[in-house]
């Protein structure tokens, strides 16, 4: 039996039966990996032998203790811009290259006490900036369903790994899109959360107020049962929900008769491949069809989102890269002249390109003379955004919309460049902007390619985006 | 020609927390360099400050204490820039809704008084050190990251150096009397930049303003402030206004040198730190915070005038620290003579802490010994030279009065019948100097009463002695 097929669910099954032991699954999948690495990429490091070493302390911890936990055993795989203790945390930057983190961020530290284990750090595109994972200073990730394309970005390493059966799950980040669009493009499962609902500490920040830690996972279940275990209260973030933890699995219900869907007008706009337009309403219809509401809608701001994403994000990201200056860690230059110097060239020659084209233009929209031409407006429009999302979802239960404009594009194509390539996260950064949850599940295919309908909800109603997702995976027949 | 000086004053002072503005690590001074550091105050990649509650507090206390009005919320703010000791590319603290505002401090000079405006206090974190060794490398400390500062930002209502004198000395009292610092400029818990310009007051031309920094002692600002004075007057002289910079005070030549210009200065490109949510303050929390704060030095001046008849000259002295002034008033729970005991504090007490170098703190016996050594003179058991003699042992040793006396029987001796028969002896044994006083030479009564107080160690209540020499003499 091929271990690498099955799911979280399964794998627990047969441990509790203990038909297969952790060491078993955790062997299927680096052999997994070693088959298919050197095509895919989707890896800056794998931890083989650690990984071997907590599945035997696993297997024991089995023995003695008569409940396993869910993710007890699991392999799964951490984008490299999140902090595992002892091990390298690159950005997939030329800066970081060599930094190995001395502490663990809250989310390895729940998975590691779930028993769930870190098997290696995804490829990303560099310090989480670009859509197509073509940044990265460790080369690209190639896309597992067509080695030609990109797996999307900024967390392609992690959807290639989980589609590719390299992982079973992965955690990566989302500032625009980062989780969906990628795992849209590679055709699996991936939610970011509402904001806070994860701890964001140990992620390195791109743009602090948008950045939030998200899943993926092969399907909706797994996706459920990772976010039971990385999500809840955390002290060292002062921006994480204070609130009772929930089972997300109890919301994995086959029926959502009555359900209210609204079906917003400007996420199906022209700018959206008309057969992807086309795809995601038909999809939208079967679930019509298992008994939810559907109403077309309007939240006309949204227009104005991905000019306002795009301030905010610079002018953070420009303050949060301020810490890169190679005195204490990361990249250091050799010749230099005075402080200043070093300081600059330690920047210049460890920053790849996109970083610091999105420093420099961070920092003329940040600069006393653009303060309020550029960032309090862009905060305004974000303010109206929350309002009107906050009205709509009184009368709706979850908005439904493609998850990309295009279809996963050629390495190297037009669609890679920065100028063009932003407007690729039109109809996910909403969801960034405002803090609400949204998850892109499969939902068919064009000329072989996946496509992904996004399903996003009100702040904390994960709830209403579980039973929509399960309900449509478990009744579709792809 | 009529030149009035203006000065406006920044300064910032370390609160005396237990642990840093954004983590749990300690905030001691002078611990082995980055021994006290984490993720979180040294800003490495993907760690989250976490805002500590004292600091708030601590603000509020201080905006209170100088009657600032507080704002309802506290949202921090980021101030970037490049330097090596700056952990995170950013310093974290407030510049669009400061916590204080609006208040100031009445200060007096000469009998008159005067309201110096505080402009705002606002809180955030203190960066590392740079150490340049003698080959000049750069050495850095962090374990100064992150520890909380207030800055305190004055209006220009300064106007000479012996306004400023006032205002740093009683600004020093106030935060020391609240508690929130210890102000010790040497250790650089109080630091303090002045921002000065003079007006020619006839034709109103005004220099550029230029800002003091590096000043590590009031000593040093008010020089600095004097040598500036002159500077612009002399400017003024000559119909030119100098140019905005930034000048450092050198100790060593006594004089101000320019460090830099203010043209090139720098744009910190401010904005809302989005990784600290912020904190909502309700009218509750000020008002219990307002309630928690102790007397005041003037209010503490004007109640112990009244209310213990004392000058103003002595009040002035026990309240300068707050320990001294209770002191005062816990010796007053075992004796009723306020004046004596304000005469033993301002007196022996404080020279012999400043001699040997104590803080009351540690001093060695406590109030109510000093209130009995009091209460032995005012009821005549012992003279005044003898309660110093006990003082001193008090202050060298922590003995209780009561003990030291009853150790060497110092206690004075007002037994009529016992003096008599003292006075007696010593008249038998000078037959010489009884006889000169027969023949009218007043004089040796006084060498008389020193055989008697010789003999008597001193402890012969010397009122009485008087009297009954005087009786005694004439009919020996
Ligand atoms: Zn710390």
């Amino acid at each position: 039996m091929d271990l690498t097929h099955l799911t979280i669910h399964d794998l627990i099954d047969l441990l509790r039966k203990k038909e297969i032991n952790s060491q078993d699954i955790v062997k299927s999948y680096l052999k997994r990996i070693s088959e298919t690495e050197s095509d895919l990429n989707s890896f800056i490091s794998v931890f083989e032998d650690y990984a071997i070493k907590r599945a035997k302390q696993v297997d024991d911890t089995i023995i003695r203790m008569k409940t396993i936990s869910d993710l007890a055993g699991i392999p799964c795989s951490i984008k490299d811009n999140i902090m595992v203790e002892g091990f390298k945390t690159t950005c997939a930057s030329k800066m970081m290259k060599d930094f190995i983190a001395p502490y663990d961020a809250t989310v390895s530290k729940k998975l590691k006490e779930d028993g769930a284990i870190i098997i290696g750090k995804n490829n990303m595109d560099e310090f989480a900036m670009g859509s197509s994972n073509e940044t990265s200073y460790f080369n690209s990730t190639k896309n597992p369903v067509d080695k030609s394309r990109v797996p999307g970005g900024s967390s392609g390493g992690s959807a290639a790994s989980v589609a590719s059966r390299q992982v079973l799950f992965s955690i990566a980040s989302s500032t625009g899109g980062s989780v969906r669009q990628p795992a849209s493009y590679c055709g699996v499962v991936g939610l970011k959360p509402t904001y806070g609902l994860i701890s964001r500490y140990g992620l390195v920040s791109f743009a602090s107020s948008l950045d939030q830690i998200g899943i993926i996972t092969k399907n909706v279940e797994d996706c459920a049962i990772v976010l039971n275990s990385v999500s809840g209260n955390d002290k060292f973030d002062s921006t994480s929900i204070n609130r009772e933890k929930e089972n997300y699995r109890e919301y994995l219900i086959d029926n959502i008769k009555g359900m209210k869907i609204g079906i917003p007008r400007e996420y199906f706009g022209s700018e959206v491949d008309e057969r992807i337009r086309e795809k995601v309403l038909e999809e939208i219809m079967f679930l019509e069809r298992l008994g939810a509401n559907i109403d077309e809608i309007s939240l006309p701001t949204t227009e104005y989102a991905l000019s306002a994403y795009y301030i905010i994000s610079l002018v953070e990201a420009s303050s949060n890269l301020g810490r890169f200056d190679g005195i204490r860690y990361g990249y250091r230059s050799d010749n230099y002249s005075s402080i200043e110097d070093l300081i600059i060239k330690n920047r210049s020659e460890g920053f790849g390109e996109e970083v610091k084209k999105r420093i420099l233009i961070g920092n003329y929209f940040l600069s006393s003379s653009n303060y309020e031409k550029y960032y309090e407006k862009a905060c305004k429009i974000r303010t109206l955004l929350k309002n009107e999302y906050e009205n709509i979802f009184r009368k709706y239960d979850v908005l439904i919309t493609p998850t990309t404009i295009n279809l996963p594009f050629k390495l190297g194509s037009k669609e890679s460049n920065g100028e063009y390539g932003h407007i690729l996260d039109k109809l996910t950064t909403p969801a960034n902007l405002v803090g609400i949850p949204a998850m892109t599940i499969p939902c068919g295919k064009i000329d072989n390619l996946p496509i992904g309908m996004q399903i996003m909800s009100n702040r904390l109603n994960e709830k209403a985006i579980f039973k929509i997702a399960y309900a449509y995976e478990k009744n579709k027949v792809c | 020609m009529s030149y009035k000086t203006l000065i406006g004053l920044e300064i910032h002072v370390e609160l005396n927390t237990n642990t840093k503005i954004f983590c749990g690590c300690s905030t001691e001074f002078g611990k082995e360099p980055n021994t006290q550091v984490c993720p979180v105050c040294l800003g490495l990649p993907g760690s989250l400050p976490i805002i500590n509650e004292k600091v708030i507090e601590y603000g509020i206390k201080a905006g209170l204490a100088l009657n600032c009005k507080i704002a309802n919320k506290v949202n921090m703010d980021r101030k970037n820039y490049f330097y090596q000791d700056l952990v995170k590319g950013f310093q974290t603290t407030q510049y669009y809704n400061p916590l204080c505002e609006n208040g100031y401090l009445n200060i007096e000079n000469e009998g008159s008084n005067k309201k110096i405006r505080i402009k705002r206090i606002h809180i955030e974190e203190d960066t590392g050190k740079s150490i340049y060794d003698k080959e000049r490398n750069i050495l850095l400390d962090y374990n100064r990251c992150g520890v909380p500062l207030i800055e305190i930002v004055t209006e220009p209502d300064i106007n000479s150096s012996k306004e400023l004198s006032i205002f740093l000395e009683n600004l020093k009292q106030i935060i020391e009397y609240i508690e929130v610092s210890d102000c010790k400029m040497e250790e650089g818990s109080l630091r303090c930049d002045v921002n000065i310009n003079i007006v020619d007051e006839n034709n109103n031309i005004k220099t550029e303003i230029v800002e003091l920094k590096n000043l590590n002692s009031f000593k040093n600002a008010i020089r600095a402030v004097e040598y500036e004075e002159s500077r612009h007057i002399e400017l003024l002289k000559y119909k030119k206004i100098g140019s905005k910079e930034t000048r450092r005070w050198d100790e060593s030549e006594n004089k101000t040198l320019a460090m830099r210009s203010k043209e090139d200065a720098l744009d910190y490109r401010y904005f809302p730190e989005p990784d600290i949510v912020n904190v909502l303050l309700n009218e509750d929390m000020i008002s219990d915070i307002e309630k928690s704060l102790p007397e005041l030095p003037h209010d503490k001046k004007i109640r112990f005038i009244d209310k213990y008849e004392l000058s103003e000259y002595d009040v002035e002295i026990l309240i300068a620290d707050k320990k001294i002034a209770n002191f005062f008033e816990e010796t007053l729970n075992y004796t009723k003579e306020a004046k004596q005991v304000a005469n033993w504090i301002t007196g022996d007490m404080l020279r012999r802490l400043n001699d040997s170098k104590i803080k009351i703190d540690n001093i060695k016996f406590e109030s109510k010994d000093l209130g009995e050594l009091i209460n032995y003179i005012s009821n005549g058991d012992i003279n005044n030279s003898t309660a110093k003699d006990i003082f001193r042992r008090m202050f060298e040793q922590g003995e209780r009065p009561k003990v030291i006396i009853e150790d060497l029987g110092l206690k004075q001796i007002n037994d009529d019948k016992e003096l008599r028969l003292i006075v007696k002896e010593i008249l038998s044994q000078n037959q010489d100097a009884v006889n000169e006083y027969k023949q009218g030479k007043d004089k040796v009564l006084g060498f008389l009463v020193g055989q008697i107080m010789k003999a008597t160690k001193g402890k012969a209540n010397p009122k009485k002695i008087n009297n009954i020499l005087l009786e005694m003499v004439s009919k020996a």
